[in-house]
């Protein structure tokens, strides 16, 4: 499990990796969140490519962001969503709360 | 039915266990030769189980988690998660979609999930008791493979 934050042009990008539940969201929510709440980014992009598991845990992390991102009227993106993932994702019907890329869309759209 | 094989582990109710536990059940189910998907399904609804024993159970304690894992011989699995924790009062109320007693990240669909990704979910609680979810699936059967 790990975080990677890149800060690009006002867009931080959050890379995360392992295994994402409730054990293992605690430090990825109090690394993103220091960061963020210091910055203010206009957008937040959690990428997802190297994420191995993810319960619903993960959904609450990604709920989480968005209304912190809402504070200063920032976005939350989620990309590069493993197929694995994606059914979990749909489920809690994320994609009315904030953008949601798939596997290769992201890769089209840069 | 009785069952192909069986296991039960137990342990204590630390969000560390949560991974132990899934990659646990994972590693038991895998004589049936599930496909990705359904292991994957398996390992997130007993992450949610437990998870659920860890936050609302013992919610400010620490008890015992117990899991039995049954394999038969139709490709089916029985997984049991049971705690010896504060119980639910309303499962009807628990087992709804965005429900949370929780203040803080808690996204409500612990048992939305269990029930999505498994094909059945049986949930009995007693206040003060404990409660016990059981799930099944059934894997697909795919044509043996041969040489």
């Amino acid at each position: 499990m790990g975080v990677r934050l890149i800060l690009k042009d006002g867009v931080l990008t959050a890379v995360l990796s392992g295994e994402i539940d409730h054990h293992s969201a605690r430090e990825i929510r109090g690394e993103i969140d220091e960061t963020a709440s210091r910055i203010k980014p206009k957008k937040l992009i959690l990428d997802f490519s190297a994420v191995q598991f993810m319960d619903s845990s993960g959904i609450g992390l990604i709920m989480g962001r968005c209304k912190l991102m809402q504070m200063w009227g920032g976005q939350v993106e989620i990309v590069r969503l493993p197929s694995k993932i994606e059914k979990i994702v749909s489920l809690a019907g994320l994609d009315q709360l904030c953008t949601v890329r798939r596997g290769t869309e992201f890769e089209a759209a840069q | 039915m009785k069952p192909l094989n069986e296991m039960k582990v137990s342990f204590l109710s630390r969000s560390s266990n949560e991974a132990f536990a899934r990659a646990t059940v994972a590693a038991f189910v895998a004589q049936l030769d599930p496909t990705v998907d359904e292991l994957c399904d398996i390992k997130t609804a007993v992450s949610e189980a437990v998870t659920n024993c860890i936050v609302h159970a013992y919610r400010d304690t620490i008890g015992m988690i117990y899991i039995t894992c049954r394999l038969f011989e139709n490709g089916s699995i029985n997984v049991r998660i049971r705690d010896c924790g504060c119980g639910i009062q309303n499962i009807e109320q628990a087992m709804q979609p965005l429900f949370t007693t929780q203040e803080g990240e808690r996204a409500g669909l612990g048992f939305a999930v269990m029930q999505s990704f498994m094909d059945q979910l049986h949930v009995t609680s007693k206040p003060g008791k404990g409660t016990t979810v059981t799930m099944k699936k059934t894997m697909e059967r795919r044509p043996e493979k041969h040489g």
